[in-house]
Formats: structure tokens, sequence, C-alpha cells
């Protein structure tokens, strides 16, 4: 139902049941906002989006406040920009003076309200007592005294990833985010998918660097160093340097990382079309032996995670097949480089992730030799691109100089939630009917809903497939398994909403245009892509008789299954 | 009492007294409600007062006390622990009736006093001193030179309605509460009148809500009521947390059923089968006493499936608060109940349309409740006829402070505060004057002599800027330092502030830091200190203003009352603190120079001794001298001077 | 506490507060065992536990002294000096308010209001109420306490 109110002396038409911040969105009247995420439950925690309705006592928050007929609004009165600028000055008065040494120098939202409203000066002085940096965890860092407790992060860690692994403690003045008993990150339900990184306004949640690390690498003379990306990282490269994301982004990406100082570098895809091949194989074992059904995927470690924590008892439908990241390092070290005759201690591999929970897999699969040595996030990336003064606009595009770069499409479009499910399919297809799977695109698995179900027929057996995104959704999922559902075959989930393409390792506040564009740049390669189907890939034929036994066979899961690294910390 | 005895006693209640709606009863049935009552008895019968008050002043020695007289003595008595009476300063306080004579009341009967009145009592030996005075009660024969007990300053202002039963009857005594009219209305309620006629009832009385607020109770039950939901739920919250209030306890204390039978009737009016009592989780006798009540009540066929027949179905559960101030505020409180932290949510939409887990729910406070039954028996034009043009009815109020008499009252509303203050409080103790009185908690306000003339009136109050709260009332006498007063609130308050709006968090907290740096030694600060404290002073009001215009609850909106209050009334002592750097009160300690009278000090070396800053110098049996310069103002010299010598500014 | 989850069976997170409180009538405290366990019972992540744990007065998660020292806050207390009452047993104790002592005798803490307002300043000791004394009664109790429990 319309109703009119008016807001700074304009009548303006709205729906019942709306919040006051989607009228003033809708128009184009700006308010701050800082608790608020569109994704999440409003609290009105802030105060930042106060606005002065007429005839109400008190300001009121736009974001939780809903409309009501004639409302008269003042969104930038004088009470109103004195009571935010009050707000952040309050803020100001606990935060450490210490932006330009901040990771989020420049894109903290703090630093944004202060000059949006034109603050000059440290209003309020208080004592803040030295609280401990969380540095337990491999992949995220905690710094509370920068956190403004808007609760962005517990708010997504519970609403959208459904673990809660951080989430406010005490109370007052005394409020912190945190975790129980302040034992650290690490020893609690964190999945590490640094979701919360992304929602954080400041820079109180961070990755934990491994740049320092990899420049070092990079100068060491007796080191090897070689780069591997996700297939979602040209595109994100694309976008954070305004480039167009076509075929050559992924050639000046090539250059890009070879004039950094990287002596190779690979698209984990290769490794991804191994994993499609060997899944292929133990699902229809699987299936045969109706055994183990549905199987989840693994390839996103957040997720094995979450099953390890919650749900041992789910452990087994797992696949056991490594995710591509550690498949693509143990290639490179034992047999691309080696074949080269680089002894693989010698070899320095760094891959660059859209995600963070990658950084901890890294650290924990390191028996032996282990395959990956540090893993930056695209945001890193990007940061070393600058520290090393490299200009996209002026770079020429590197051929590909590998065969090791061939991959097919399905392994690329791992980047997206259902691209590994719908790759999967293909394989599963090809491999019991040596049959292309027709349609070879799966429109069901596409797109940017959470919950994507299909059925497929392969061989005349109808298949039930789910691709979920976002963990909390994922949840749900398991719980109808718990309660008897059993008519799913496979089930690929990715712990981050929309899977790699919105990860904790991407840029700070993406927003649906970027999520769109990197989703595009996916789904446009499988179009231009001659292969489509991992057992198709050339390369894959090489690997598997020159390294590799047969898939599923005992020489591979010494090589590619899970279960040699070392348990991870609970 | 036989099981028998219990079912015959029960039926009797239930048949004669509470389905009789006219109140019109036959001889034996009155003579049997009398002896019920205990207000004809056929032996002696000792009343004691084990409220916490009373229990906090001694009186379950008191209670020993008298069953080892008792039974020294072999006499035929009964004992009964009642809850107070009101008069908390007065207790321990112990009742006494002897058959065919009036019941009396003493005062501050200790064990060691306790034999002494008994004896005087059965020796028919008075002593006046402790003898508070007697009941009135018509058919028994008075105790000459006793005063009445509604006729002394403490009474005789006062409307008791709600606490018409405290510390007469027993609480855990159902009989006795049925015996005096109780449940009548609940009865009526469920047999003869459709939920919303109820609301209206209530609207029509125009009851407004008791916990500050001072929302009419009425409409908020219709609103519930008119709400679709197949759950609905009815809270009574008893969290009473403010520091200096009690009201809360006491009723639960002395008359547990009368908030049971209101929180039926609302129950009912709102068409909801589960209600909860939230109860403080430190006020363990109360809940001791709500599980007893309940219990009685179900067996009574109060509570339960179909009550009286009539098709409603009501079940009771309490809960105990786990210790935060802000739960008292309503949204908070859901939380709480929900099983999380007690952050209060934005509103609309109201708890009335969308409470607990969703469902509409109503919240009332322990005393509206209490109101209820009151205004079903007598009809709304009766409380109508109480009290002023916007409010009605009568009003508790814990009385605390630094007043002669202290304790809980229920006056009209309308009555002026002075003259509770000189009359129900019989002023201000040891004869000092009376600086302010603090209305409404700790984010309420100091009211100055000059406005009390102002009457207990929603409307009147907020004319000068005050706010009735819930009922805190504590007097404050001339030595009262409203700097350090104002501090102590703000420190609650921001300890107390749940942490979720910024304004509140923050703000409270800053308003603290402002305050301690105006009352911190000036000799140990830093520069960089005084001109923090000198910014801190010019921010102080519109940080309090920015507070109250944007926090998300109650508690942050009236937070930085305290402060802006006392700037209002008392702004120059804000001022002497600040740029004089002294608090006449001598309250705030950091701001203390000692001196030494010369003409009171012999030199008796001990401040010398005492002194940890050796600050003190000064030949044996000649006057001694501070120097200013090393003194810190810790007091110590003060407070071991034998002879007054030692003074400060 | 097999017995209080038999009590609260139903894996309703309202029925939180009620089990911890009962916990810790029990066993006098939290510890991060306990919350665990709570935890596996009712479904709620440790985290959130804790985090309403912290926001109640009402738990603590340190042992109570023998002695467990309540001193009283609410406003008419603090008009009548019941900080310098604080002051004094933490000088008599060594401790702080919301700390135990170092031989586990005694534990002190302030709460917001007893309710005993007409009696201020109020101390409760144990179950044992004491009220309008002087600081000369503090140390002498303080003493006896400390004699009796050696």
């Amino acid at each position: 139902m319309l109703l009119t109110i008016e807001i700074n002396e304009q009548q303006v038409s709205a729906k019942r049941g709306e919040t006051i911040l989607t009228v003033l969105n809708r128009i184009g009247v700006k308010v701050p906002t800082l608790c608020y995420l569109s994704s999440l439950s409003p609290t009105g925690a802030c105060r930042m989006c106060v606005v002065e309705v007429e005839g109400l006592p008190h300001l009121v928050p736009a974001c939780s406040h809903q409309v009501e007929e004639w409302m008269q609004i003042h969104t930038h009165s004088p009470r109103v920009l004195k009571a935010r600028k009050n707000i952040v000055e309050l803020l100001l008065a606990n935060h450490p003076d210490d932006c330009l040494y901040c990771d989020r120098n420049g894109t903290c939202e703090l630093q944004g309200l202060s000059e949006e409203l034109q603050i000059r000066e440290r209003k309020y002085i208080s004592r803040q007592k030295p609280v401990q940096i969380d540095k337990a965890c491999p992949s995220i860092q905690r710094d509370p005294a920068k956190c403004v407790l808007c609760g962005r992060c517990s708010r997504v860690c519970k609403e959208i990833i459904g673990v809660a692994a951080i989430d406010s403690v005490g109370r007052g003045s005394n409020t912190r985010i945190g975790t129980s008993y302040n034992r650290g990150l690490n020893f609690n339900a964190c999945v590490k998918c640094g979701q919360c990184i992304i929602a954080c306004p400041t820079g109180a949640l961070t990755e934990r660097k491994s740049l320092p690390q990899v420049i070092e690498a990079l100068g060491d003379p007796g080191l090897y160093p070689v780069v591997q990306f996700s297939p979602t990282v040209p595109a994100a490269i694309a976008e954070e340097f305004g480039l167009k994301s076509n075929k050559d982004i992924l050639n000046l990406l090539r250059y890009a990382l070879k004039r950094i100082g990287f002596r190779q570098s690979f698209d984990i895809s290769l490794a991804s079309d191994i994993n499609l091949t060997e899944e292929a194989a133990i699902f229809l074992e699987r299936l045969q032996g109706n055994k183990n059904l549905p199987m989840f995927t693994s390839c996103c470690p957040a997720w094995v995670r979450y099953i390890d924590i919650f749900h041992p008892q789910f452990s087994p439908k797992l696949s056991p097949v490594k995710s591509p990241q550690q498949i693509m390092g143990t290639l490179i070290k034992k047999y691309i480089t080696s074949s080269a005759g680089i002894k693989p201690e010698k070899v320095f591999v760094v891959s660059v992730m859209p995600c963070t929970a990658k950084k901890a897999e890294a650290e924990y699969d390191s028996e032996g030799i282990r395959p990956v040595d540090a893993v930056i996030t695209v945001r890193e990336l990007v940061r070393l691109i600058g520290l090393l003064g490299i200009d996209f606009d002026k770079l020429e595009p590197e051929p590909n100089d590998t065969a090791f770069n061939m991959s097919s499409s399905s392994g690329r479009l791992f980047g997206i939630s259902g691209g590994h499910l719908e790759g999967l399919m293909r394989s599963i297809n090809f491999l019991s009917t040596g049959q292309d799977l027709n349609p070879g695109k799966i429109n069901e698995l596409r797109g940017l809903k959470p919950r994507k179900e299909a059925k497929i027929r392969i061989n005349k057996i109808p298949l039930n497939v789910i691709a979920v995104s976002g963990l909390a959704n994922a949840i749900e999922l398991m719980d109808e398994i718990e309660n008897g559902r059993d008519n799913i075959h496979i089930v690929e989930v990715m712990a981050c909403v929309n899977g790699c393409i919105n990860g904790g390792g991407m840029k700070i506040g993406s927003d649906e245009k970027n999520l769109k564009a990197r989703m595009k740049a996916l789904y446009d390669a499988d179009e231009e892509e001659m292969v489509k189907v991992a057992h198709k890939n050339p390369v894959l034929t090489e690997l598997y008789e020159k390294f590799l036994s047969k898939p599923n066979s005992p020489g591979n899961q010494e090589i590619l299954w899970k279960g040699n690294s070392k348990s991870q910390e609970l | 009492m036989p099981t028998q005895d219990l079912t015959d006693i029960r039926t009797f209640l239930t048949e004669k007294v509470i389905k009789n709606y006219s109140g019109i009863f036959d001889k034996p049935t009155t003579d049997r409600l009398a002896v019920i009552r205990h207000e004809k008895v056929s032996r002696p019968v000792i009343y004691i007062g084990t409220g916490t008050c009373g229990v906090i002043s001694g009186a379950l020695s008191t209670l020993e006390r008298v069953q080892k007289y008792v039974s020294e003595n072999n006499l035929k008595a009964d004992i009964i622990e009642v809850g107070c009476n009101g008069f908390c300063s007065a207790e321990p306080l112990l009742d006494v009736q002897l058959p065919g004579k009036t019941r009396l009341c003493f005062r501050n009967v200790t064990e060691d006093r306790a034999e002494d009145v008994l004896n005087s009592v059965f020796h028919h030996t008075l002593q006046n001193d402790l003898t508070l005075g007697q009941y009135k009660q018509p058919g028994l024969e008075e105790w000459p030179n006793v005063p009445m007990l509604e006729q002394i300053p403490w009474f005789n202002l006062q409307t008791r309605h709600i606490l018409k039963n405290a510390g007469i009857i027993s609480p855990v005594s159902i009989e006795e509460y049925i015996a005096g009219g109780g449940y009548k209305s609940l009865y009526k309620t469920v047999l003869n009148y459709p939920a919303d006629k109820i609301c209206e009832i209530i609207e029509q009385s125009e009851l407004k809500g008791r916990a500050g607020g001072g929302f009419p109770t009425g409409r908020k039950w219709k609103i519930a009521l008119d709400t679709a939901g197949d759950q609905k739920y009815m809270i009574c919250n008893a969290d009473e947390s403010d520091p200096g209030a009690f009201m809360d306890r006491a009723i639960i204390e002395s008359d547990p059923h009368r908030i049971i039978e209101g929180l039926s009737i609302a129950a009912y009016a709102i068409g909801a089968s589960q209600a909860i009592i939230f109860v403080r989780s430190d006020y363990e006798n109360s809940l001791n006493i709500l599980e007893t009540a309940i219990r009685q009540a179900k067996e009574y066929g109060l509570l339960g499936e179909d009550i009286f027949g009539s098709g409603f179905n009501l079940s009771i559960s309490v809960r105990q608060g786990a210790g935060a101030f802000v739960c008292g505020e309503e949204t908070a409180l859901i939380s709480s109940l929900e099983g999380q932290r007690g952050l209060p949510r934005s509103k609309p939409p109201y708890p009335a349309e969308k409470g607990i887990w969703g469902h509409p729910t109503v919240i009332n406070n322990v005393e509206t409740l209490a109101n209820i039954p009151g205004i079903l028996e007598n009809g709304p034009a009766w409380f109508k006829a109480m009290g002023t043009k916007s409010s009605k009815g009568t009003k508790l109020f814990s009385l605390a402070g630094k007043a002669v008499n202290t304790g809980f009252i229920e006056v009209p509303m309308g009555i002026t505060f002075s003259s509770i203050i000189n009359n129900i409080a019989g002023g201000v103790k040891d004869g000092k004057a009376l600086k302010a009185v603090q209305l409404g908690g700790p984010s309420g306000v100091c009211i100055p002599p000059a406005d009390l003339d102002t009457p207990l009136d929603f409307e009147a109050l907020s004319g000068i800027g005050a706010k009735l709260g819930s009922g805190g009332l504590i007097i404050l006498d001339e030595k009262t330092c409203m700097v350090n007063l104002a501090k102590y609130f703000i420190d609650f308050l921001q300890n107390e502030s749940c942490g979720k709006c910024i304004p509140c968090r923050e703000g409270t907290k800053k308003m603290l830091d402002i305050l301690e740096g105006i009352t911190r030694r000036p000799k140990e600060e830093t520069t960089h200190e005084t001109l923090e404290r000198f910014k801190g002073v010019v921010q102080l009001e519109s940080l309090a203003n920015v507070i109250c215009d944007t926090s998300l609850c109650g508690l942050g909106q009236n937070a930085p009352n305290p402060v802006l209050s006392s700037l209002k009334w008392f702004r120059e002592e804000f001022e002497e603190h600040i740029f004089d750097r002294r608090c006449a009160a001598g309250v705030c300690h950091d701001l203390r120079t000692f001196y030494i009278d010369v003409e009171h000090c012999n030199g008796c070396n001990i401040c010398q001794k005492k002194c940890p800053e050796n600050a003190i110098v000064g030949s044996p049996k000649m006057p001694h001298f501070i120097i200013e310069s090393k003194c810190t103002g810790c007091g110590i010299c003060f407070d071991v001077c034998k002879f007054s010598a030692i003074y400060f500014k | 506490m097999d017995q209080i989850f038999e009590k609260y069976s139903l894996k309703k997170p309202e029925n939180l507060i009620p089990i911890l409180q009962e916990i810790q009538e029990k066993k006098g405290y939290l510890t991060d065992e306990i919350i665990e366990k709570v935890s596996v019972h009712l479904g709620i992540p440790t985290n959130r536990i804790y985090g309403v744990a912290t926001f109640y007065d009402q738990f603590r998660f340190r042992r109570k002294g023998q002695y467990h020292i309540q001193v009283c806050r609410g406003t008419s207390c603090y008009l009548c000096s019941s900080s310098s009452y604080l002051k004094e047993i933490e000088k008599l104790l060594k401790v702080q308010a919301g700390s135990v002592t170092k031989d586990k005798k005694f534990s002190l803490e302030t709460v917001n209001c007893m309710g005993g307002c007409s009696q201020s300043p109020v101390i409760r000791i144990n179950s044992t109420y004491y009220h309008h004394l002087s600081v000369a009664d503090l140390s002498r109790i303080i003493r006896t306490l400390r004699e009796k429990s050696e």
C-alpha cells in the first residue's frame, strides 16, 4: 500500500512496511550508516543514520524505523548533523590514531565518516586499556582496539555463515567482540572464511599477511618462486585496475606476475580438472555401492572445517580429493618443476586466492614438502602490484608459455557457486557414457541464488544435485539431510555466498555489480572455451600417463587425497 | 492443618467467598472469615515481619527469641511471619494480638528487646517508646494510651489499597488473601466479561503504567488483544533493579497473591494463556514466596486449565533475572527471556504487537498489576476518583536516604513532595537541612526544595522537567555533594549500559571521565589533564543532549538526566568544583585541603605519626601545622584527631 | 549437571539462562568446560554462551571465597558512605572488589541494591546481613571470620 511522506520538505511516496532508509536510498538522499548492511538484519545500534521525524521526541534510526503516513522527516537538519558528528567523535575517542599504519587506510569507513562529517580534532580523550591482538589464526587477525562494535562481523558470522565464532562479550563500555574465555580465533568454531573481514568497517579484522614472506622469497636468489592463481583472480584484478575483463586480462596478469618476479605462473584450473576427474570416478563408485551419498564437495576449506567441527558424522560423505590449490602445489613441486630439474625444496609456491581459509588450508597441509608455501589474497596481490610500481596501462599481454596452463572451462567454473557441480556433472556424464552432457550448460545451477537444485539424467539415472552457498544455507540443508532427506546425490557447498567470486579475500566493499561482472567473466570463458569437460583436457592425458595413476586408484590417493594433512587445531 | 480441614476450608473459601460476588455474608461466614484473617483470635498471636528489610535488621534472631519465649513460658500462642508494613526503618516489626483486644504493633524489636516487649504485652505494662500503635479493629477492646496505627505520621497521609494487606497477613497464606476479598475480581472477570470489556474497564480507570513510562495500561492491553496471534504472553516485570527502590520486592514479600490475581486478569484481558513473572535473582525471598503462592493458586484451581469452568487457561512461570539493570526496559527483558544478551530492540514494533519470539506480549510492572484487582472490585470510577486530572489512583514510593523515617509508602496521586518529606518521612535526619529529593532512580532527577510543592502528577512533574520514574524517592541532606552524586549515577549507568548503541555506551563513559576529571585531585593533574578537564566541562552539556537525543532505549535516553538536572538546579556547585576546585560538602575527597585549628590542637602528635605523607609538622604539646603542598587530602589526620582540631575546606 | 540438563531437556535457547543459573548455584562458578557442555546440550555456540554469561552480573567465572562479602552500592547505601566501607574492606583484605584473596578465604564484590535501603549501609557475608556498621566493627568481623576459618 502506498503512503505519502515528506522528506526534507519534498513529498515522496513510500510503501507501508518500508524503512526510512530504503526510501532515502531510492530517492537519492544519502545518510551515513555504519552498523547497517543490506544483507543483515538491522539492529539500529550505531545511530549514525538517525533522522529527525517531526513530533517524535528523539531522533530515530532510518535503517530500522518504518515509514508512517505523513511523516515529516529531516535528514540533514542541524540537530541531526550535530548528533552524527558527536557519535563519530565518541567513537574516535577510543580509536587508535594510527591511520597511517593501518591496513584499512583509505578503505576505512570510520575515516570516511570522519571526513564526511568534517571532524578536524580529537574532541574526547579517553585512556584505553591496551588490548591484545589475536594472531592465533593463520587466516584472520583481530585487533580489538580498532573495533567500533558495530556488530557486522558477528552478525555475518551468525546469519550468513551460521557458526557465530565471534560474538559480543561483556557489557557497557567493557563490551568487546570476542571469543569464549578469550581464547584465540583459532581455537573455536571459526571456519576462517574471512567474511567478517569484508564486513568490518575498520581495521579491526584483517587477513594474516603473507606478503612479507612472499617478498622475502622473491628476493632470495636460492629460491625458485612460482605463482598459481584462482580463476576468479583475473576478473578481480581487471575490476581493481579498471581494465576490461576479457581474454587479454589473463595474459596481462601473467605479465604482471612475471614482472613481480615469479618465474612461472599457473592457473589453478588445471588442478580443478584433476579434481573433477577424480571426483567423477569416486562418485560413480559411491553411486554403484550406494554408500556415502550424497557426496559433498570438499574444495572449500571453510566448509570442510565446518564439517570437521560440527558434523564429524558427515565426514565420510566429503569428497576425499584435495582442493585444487593443494593439488596444483603438489603438481608444481613434484612434477612440473622437477621435470625441469629444479629441486622441490627450492621451489616456493605462492597461491593467489579470493579466500582467507586457503591460508589455513596451506598451513595445515605441511607434512613433508608442503605443496603451497604462501597464500595471498587478491587484496594482497593488488598491494604487491602497487608496491612494485606495475602500471597495467603500459603492460603488454604475455602469451602463455607453458602447457600446464591449459584447462577446461569446467575447471574455471570452480570460482562460482554451482560451477564445480556443473563441471562435475559434465565429467560424470563423460565418464559413464563417453559423451558430452547435453545441454552442457546447466542453467539451474547458474546465477546468484544461494541454493540451486537440479535434476540431471545421466546414463538414464536421474541425479539430484544441489549447489548451496553461504554456510548458514548449507547448515539448513544439513538439517534436512539429518532429518531424513535422502534423495540427493551430490551437494556442492561454498561457505561464502555465491562462492569464491564473493570470497573473504576479495576487494572490500564489493557490490552486486562487481559480483555480476565476476560471474559473467567465468561464464563467458565457458562460452568461449572449446574444451568444456575436464576429461578432454589434453594436458591431463599427459599427467595421467607420466605422473598420476588411473583416476581413483591407490596411487593417486597417496598424492591427491586428504588425510595426510595435520589435523586442524580446534 | 490436616488435609481434611484444608479441603474443607478450600471449599468454603471458593464457594462462599470467591463466588459470592455480592460481598454480603451471613453471620457464620463472617465469623469464620474473621478467624481465618486472625481478626478474632482465641489465643495470642505474635506476628514478625520477616521480609528482606526485617531480615537485614535482625528479624530472624528476634523470631528465634520469640519462639524461645513462647516455649519457655509455656504459652499457647501462634507465631506468624508476615511481610513488611512499609515502615522499614522501624524493622524488626513485631505485632501482638491478644484475644479480645486490638492488635498492637511494635517497632525496632531486636532480639534483645523481644522479651521486654512481650512481657509488657502479656503483663499489660506497655512501654511507649517501642509501641508504634494499635490497629483499628471495631468490636475489639482498644489499648489505652496507644495511638491508632493509621493515625501516626507514617500512615496518616497514606491511602493504602495496594498495601492493604502488607505486613498484616501472611504472604504464604492464600486463605487469608481470599478471606479479605481476594480472587473475587478474577472470578468476576473470567465469568462475566469478555476480554475487550476488561481492557475497556482498565482504560476507563485511566491507570497508567507505574514503571516510569506512564503509558495507559488499558490501551496497551487492547493493542495486544487486537493483534492477531495464536499465542500471547503476559509478563510481570519484577526485575526491580533501581538502586534505592524496593517496592516491588515489598509487595511480593507481603502480598504475592495480589500480583498473581492482577497478572491473571491481565492475561485474560489480552488473551494469553502463558504468563511469566520475571524476578530479580537477588530477591531470593520473593522467589520462594512467589513459587509457594503460585502452587497455592493452582491448588485452588485459580490457575491451570479451564479456570472456574470458563474455558480460560493460564499457567504462570517464574523466571529469574540474571542481574542487568537494562532488563527493566521491556525489549531488553524480552531478549533476556529468550536466552540472549539483554539488548534492547528498536521500537516500533512494540512488544504488544511483536514481543517475545515475535508473539504479542504485554509487560507490566508489579505495581501496575497490583492495582488491577482493586479496579475490578470497586470499578473504574472508584479508581478515577483518586488523584488528579492527569494522574489517577495511588502511587508507591520507596523512601530512602537521609530521612528520619524510611520505607515504602502508598500515597494518592496529587500529594505534594513536601508533605511526603515533612510528614511521612518526618523530615531530614539529624536536624540537617534538606538539599534535594532524588526522584526516579539513577536516571532520575534531583528536585531542589523550592520545587517540592509540586503535586505528584505526571503532567506537573514534566512541567518542572522531572519524571515520576519507578518510584524511588531519596532524600538528600545538606552534606550531599551533587557533583559526586551525579558521578555516582553516571558510573552506575555506564556500567549498566548494555553496550549496544554508541551514544549510550561511549557517551556515558565519556561523561563519567569528565566528572572524574572535575573531582580529581588538582595537584596530581598534568597539564594535559587540565586541558582535558576544561574541554570536558565545555562539552558535558552538549554531549548529554546528544545522548538523550540519539540513544536506542530509555536507559540511554534518560542516562544524562542526573547530570542535566544537577546542572539545571545546582550549577553553582559544579562551577565551584570546576573553577574553585572545592567541594563544599567535603564529599569529593580529592578536593579537600586540611587545616589545623590552633585553638583546638593540643599537640598530641597522633596526626603527625599517622600522616602517610609526612605533611604534618609540629612539636609535642604545641599546635601542629599541615604543609599544604605535601598534603594529599587522604583525611587520615581528620579521622584520627580526637579534639576536632582538623578541618577542611 | 546431567540432572539440570534433564530438567531442561528441550533444546530451546530460552533455557540457557536458567541452566547457567542452576549450574552456578551448584558449582559456584562457570568454567569453560561447563560452557562447552551447555553448548553441546543446547546447540548454541560457546561464544554466544560466554557472551550471554558475561553480560549479566550474576555469573562469575572464578570460585568464591569461603566468605563471600557483598557490599551494597545502592543509592541509599552510597549516601551512607558505603564506598568508604568498601575501601576499608579492600584495605583489610588487600584485594579489589570483584576478586578473591590469595588464601581463597574471602571474596569481595559490590552489588547494586539489596533492597535494604532503610538499613543502609548494608553488607552481606554469605547469608548474614550486617547493617549500620562502623569501620571498627568491620575489622572486628573480618578478624573473627579469619580466625574462625583457621
